[in-house]
């Protein structure tokens, strides 16, 4: 299989040196040890190579051999991804626990991707054709809907000289072969692709479509791209977790990859069961169906944990490639941080802030670079969004991470600890929090709904900054000191708070809110504090409006009218009508 | 000294520098990384120790009981070859060790030739099971609206001379598997209980050994013991050795385990001892950088798996220096568990017991062990209901304070009310008081009931038809 190319002369925790550095290539894959485990070659110097290790190194020995392979760290891309469960890098979990039982044991080496199961195999070209890198050369039913696209290596051009025809084929089976110069080279499903490089396309295009989550306080109020990137820093226990659970179901990409990086094995194993019984809105399939999961947990081996990250936007780049919109979820990207700090470390690298490698910037600045809207090689458009969560310690976001990242995304959900402390969830700060892309992705709504969505917006904004302001007042002399038009400002927040921004994850009706629904909420509170207004300048006490019955219907429209019941919202409105139109004509005589 | 299962071994006579509990030994070829070494002395005595870096001709070693005694060329060193091994039995139960997992009761070595490596390996998160059972602890604030769930890891965050013990000793007392509201009363199956202490005062593992032994689980406890006086570095293998034995009496003797451990703040110390005399480059608070992903390597081992009936639930305990939750220790645990209960100095000093801190407390696996076939349907919305309102209750207070009571709404001055009754009926119970779980709703809604049904909006108006009690007359 492979050749010795040196011997370990230290261990330190996941890292190894070993001499032989003029044998292997700067980031070789290679394998250590007796054991032949996985290890990846990230420095060369004199004699010696640095490896990080992706197993547990315990009981390995100085003097012990190192294989090369010849490689680069890669992933391997074909049909059969979608419902996969992976370490970080790439080893399915499921034949790990059938050959190995419960725990994960070492040196485990299995395909990523099956090489039995066969596919349905469809050309969509034919012999003579000239194709060229990323090329659609068929296409593979890899669930009951979703069509796999069947690519050329995008490193690769030529004619092509046959081509399988229809029938059904596994990953390694020859589906063409081409011609490239003097050559002629075989092709399969499969391709590998190293994982530290992005994948080419044509054309950045402009992010302006949103990526639709069915989560209020993001699509209403700080809504991301498709081919955006969005940070969500947060203190533990505030629902980055849960808010990238919520978008995994519910957002309108094509694809899902989730990496769970140096987090909780019951929370990956929540994803796996759950999955496979939620049913998809858009397909009618269970939402495990579009997605792929890497999972390496807060003890699986730290090297891999630094690599899960490359792995899972290599496989969400592959989507795109084809045409898919794809959202990434990296839960959460402070423990990938911590991981090139360890390896860093060990090599006694100079540290920069708090530990952190001076190159921290520059590796967050390429992972989320490789978010993006782009024009495909083959004609097609596709996207990568990516949202990472941030984990600051003590909750301070002024460390290098949030700081970092911060410089890199163009929208930012600020989870706050008073809030998840109070219950309000998502605890998504809206004054600490941003988007970038409001603008651009305003005109998608009018088109979509009809209606001015950014005015609406931006007028609620403008009420929950009053309100901060005004609360500042109300802590220092009671409520009772307010006019009554400014406390009609803090009866309307109050339903925006608890009617819109609010929503529970865990209930079946709120935890998805439909575009429309969550349009007309918002319409609906901003005329209920036009009309609320008006009868408080005709001089009405606040506290009629407040004990109106229509406030407590709108704070439970959300639990309470389906996304397929938005004739509800017309009731509601009327009841509005009734009720304060009442108080309006008392009061206006 | 409990043997190791590899035997001999290269030895080494003499080593290159020592410093605190750390060796250099030279002339050692083709060590393994964190093979165990045993050390010893001019004297004959022999200590214990493990390889943390190999190089040529050179391994750094950790002395568990650190290096006081030992000299640069008496010391002789023998590498045994393998990983700290422990013995595993299910005769363990019952039975003392030290932090080393050497028995210190007097009685034999545990009869068995199982052993088990104490790093023990991930779980596969294929093969878990989510927890969805919960632990009726008898407990308001962790019934009610904490609630724990066997497989769940749930650390208690206290201060200095807080009534945590007492708290962990209740929990252990009066835990049983929890049942359906309403459902009749059941023999509850009891659990098997590992105890770890770090750098604990002996009085503390006392409580704990009499506080077992009055309600009669002593036969039921295996105690795993690094007291104050006892060497720090130690600490780094106690909660370790305890998980071992947990993972074999959970996992292959489809035991329920209830895992103690106490003060990881100790164990924290101990670590971050070890990394600053290693001169590794320190993260925050001098605590080395890889502190997240060591304490993720014992928590980690909690929880349930599908190829037994049995299951892990951990209570770690850790006393907040200066009762700083962003402190490194409980932060990185806090970003570990599953949540966590947090005790409060100010309801402490209020006479209330447990004085558990209801808003910075926390059970994220609550909401898949409770509702409707679980405890009751609207425990729920009723705890989230709870909750809003004792948040409410604070904004208050904090008003009250500027404008007086008397300046405050009726509404608010309700807010106040409750917040004072929810603290002393609910929050506060008896170190011997075990409620039901219909006992804790009953008392929840007769709280909730003091507050106008207009503030309610987290339950639903069919629940405030069914429990609501109060004589609202506004709506
Ligand atoms: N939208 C929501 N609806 C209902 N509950 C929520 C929501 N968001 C968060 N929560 C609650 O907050 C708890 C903590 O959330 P989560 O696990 O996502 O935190 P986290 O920020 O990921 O923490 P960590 O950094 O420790 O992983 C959840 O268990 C749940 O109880
Ligand atoms: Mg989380």
């Amino acid at each position: 299989m492979s050749d010795q190319v040196g011997t370990i002369t230290w261990i330190s925790g996941p890292v190894v040196r070993a001499r032989g550095s003029r044998n292997v290539g700067m980031l070789e894959l290679v394998e250590v040890g007796e054991d032949r485990l996985v290890g990846e070659v990230i420095g060369l110097k004199g004699d010696q190579m640095t490896i990080q290790v992706y197993e547990e190194t315990a009981g390995m020995q100085t003097g012990a051999p190192i294989y090369g392979t010849g490689l680069p760290l890669s992933v391997e891309l074909a049909p059969g991804l979608i419902q996969s469960i992976y370490d970080g890098v790439q080893r399915p979990l499921p034949l790990i626990e059938q050959a190995m039982g419960s725990f994960i044991n070492r040196g485990a080496h299995f395909d990523s991707i099956s090489r039995e199961k066969k596919w349905k195999f469809t050309p969509k070209v034919k012999a003579g054709d000239e194709v060229r890198g990323g090329a659609i050369l068929g296409v593979a039913m890899e669930t009951d809907t979703f069509e796999h696209r069947v690519m050329l290596n995008p490193d690769d051009s030529g004619t092509i000289t046959w081509v399988a025809p229809a029938g059904d084929y596994t990953v390694i089976d020859p589906i063409a072969k081409l011609k490239m110069g003097r050559e002629e080279k075989t092709i399969a499903m499969l391709q590998r692709w190293p994982v530290r490089r992005a994948r080419p396309f044509t054309n950045r295009r402009p992010a302006n479509i949103p990526l639709i989550t069915g989560q209020r306080i993001l699509d209403t109020f700080f809504p991301v791209a498709k081919g955006g990137a969005a940070g969500i820093p947060g203190p533990f226990g505030s629902g980055k977790t849960v808010t990238q659970h919520s978008i995994a179901k519910w957002a309108d990409a094509e694809i899902i990859v989730y990496i769970g990086c140096g987090e909780r094995g019951n929370e990956m194993t929540e994803v796996l069961q759950e999955f496979p019984h939620l049913i998809d809105p858009r397909t009618g399939r269970p939402l495990m169906e579009r997605t792929v999961l890497i999972a390496n947990t807060s003890n699986m081996p730290v090297a891999a944990r630094e690599a899960s990250i490359y792995t899972g936007i290599t496989i969400a780049e592959y989507y795109r490639d084809m045409g898919y919109h794809v959202a990434l979820m990296a839960d959460s990207t402070s423990r990938w941080a911590e991981a090139l700090r360890e390896v860093s470390g060990r090599l006694e690298e100079m540290p920069a802030e708090e530990g952190y490698p001076a190159y921290l910037a520059g590796r967050l600045a390429e992972f989320y670079e490789r978010a993006g809207y782009v024009d495909n090689l083959n004609g097609t458009q596709g996207s990568v969004s990516i949202v990472g969560a941030v984990s600051p310690p003590g909750g301070d976001f002024s460390e290098p991470v949030t700081q970092h990242t911060k410089r890199f995304i163009r929208c930012f959900w600020a989870l706050d600890k008073s809030l998840a402390s109070a219950r309000h969830f998502p605890a998504i700060n809206w004054l600490d929090s941003y988007s970038e892309y409001l603008e651009d992705v305003g005109n998608w709504w009018r088109e979509k709904t009809g209606k001015d969505w950014l005015a609406m917006r931006n007028r609620a904004m403008e009420l929950l900054s009053e309100e901060s302001r005004l609360s500042q007042i109300v802590k220092l002399v009671g409520p009772d000191a307010l006019p009554y038009a400014e406390r009609m400002v803090l009866e309307t927040t109050r339903l925006i708070r608890e009617g819109l921004l609010q929503q529970n994850a865990t209930e079946a009706v709120d935890a998805f809110s439909s575009v429309e629904k969550q349009i007309r909420m918002l319409e609906l509170v901003l005329y209920f504090h036009e009309r609320g207004m008006a009868i408080v300048k005709h001089g009405a006490p606040i506290h009629l409006i407040h004990d109106l019955p229509v406030v407590d219907t709108i704070i439970r429209a959300k639990s309470a009218v389906t996304n397929e019941e938005m004739h509800k919202f017309d009731d509601i409105q009327k009841q509005i009508d009734q009720q304060m139109g009442q108080l309006d004509a008392e009061y206006r005589s | 000294m409990s043997e190791v299962t590899v035997q001999g071994g290269q030895e080494v006579v003499g080593v290159g520098r020592i410093e605190g509990p750390i060796l250099v030994v030279e002339g050692a070829a083709n060590v393994r990384y964190d093979e165990v070494v045993e050390i010893q002395d001019t004297r004959g005595q022999l200590r214990r120790g493990r390889v943390l870096e190999v190089g040529e001709g050179y391994a750094v070693v950790q002395v568990f009981a650190g290096s006081t005694g030992l000299s640069i060329d008496g010391t002789r060193v023998r590498f045994l070859g393998s990983t700290l091994h422990i013995p595993v039995a299910e005769e363990m139960l019952g039975r003392i060790f030290d932090g080393l997992g050497n028995p210190i009761d007097g009685g034999p070595e545990p009869l068995t030739d199982r052993y088990a490596d104490v790093n023990g390996q991930p779980i596969n998160p294929t093969a878990r099971i989510y927890p969805r059972d919960y632990i009726q602890t008898g407990i308001s604030t962790i019934d009610g609206v904490n609630t724990l769930l066997r497989g769940q890891k749930l650390p208690l965050f206290s201060g200095a001379g807080l009534p945590h013990d007492q708290l962990a000793a209740q929990i252990v007392r009066q835990a049983t598997l929890g049942k359906v509201a309403g459902a009749p009363p059941t023999e509850g199956e009891e659990f098997a209980i590992v105890f770890a202490a770090m750098g604990v005062k002996n009085d503390v593992a006392d409580y704990f050994r009499r506080s077992f032994t009055e309600s009669g689980a002593l036969t039921r406890v295996a105690m795993f013991l690094n007291l104050a006086d006892d060497p720090p570095v130690e600490r780094i293998v106690t909660p370790r050795a305890a998980l071992t034995l947990a993972e074999y009496l959970a996992y292959e003797r489809d035991m329920h385990v209830l895992v103690v451990l106490t003060d990881m703040t100790n164990y924290g110390e101990a670590l971050r001892q070890i990394s600053n005399v290693r001169g590794e480059v320190p993260s925050r608070k001098g605590y080395p950088g890889y502190l997240y992903s060591d304490l993720a390597s014992m928590y980690e081992r909690t929880g349930r798996i599908r190829t037994s009936k049995g299951s892990i639930t951990q209570i770690p305990i850790l006393t907040m220096p200066n009762d700083d939750i962003t402190h490194p220790m409980p932060d990185l645990t806090g970003y570990i568990t599953e949540g966590q209960i947090v005790l409060g100095r100010e309801l402490y000093f209020a006479g209330i017991y447990p004085p558990v801190a209801v808003l910075p407390s926390l059970s994220r696996l609550m909401k898949d062990g409770i509702g409707k076939n679980r405890t009751r349907d609207d425990h729920p919305r009723w705890g989230a209901q709870l909750y809003a309102a004792y948040a409410k209750t604070q904004d208050v207070r904090a008003l009250a304070s500027v404008i007086g009571e008397e300046e405050l709404s009726d509404v608010d001055q309700k807010y106040l009310k409750f917040g004072r009754a929810f603290e002393r009926e609910f929050v506060n119970q008896s170190f011997t008081e075990n409620r039901t779980i219909e006992r804790t709703l009953e008392i929840g809604w007769k709280l909730l009931s003091m507050l106008p049904k207009k503030e309610l909006t987290r339950v639903t108006l069919d629940e405030i038809a069914q429990y609501y009690k109060g004589d609202d007359a506004a709506n």
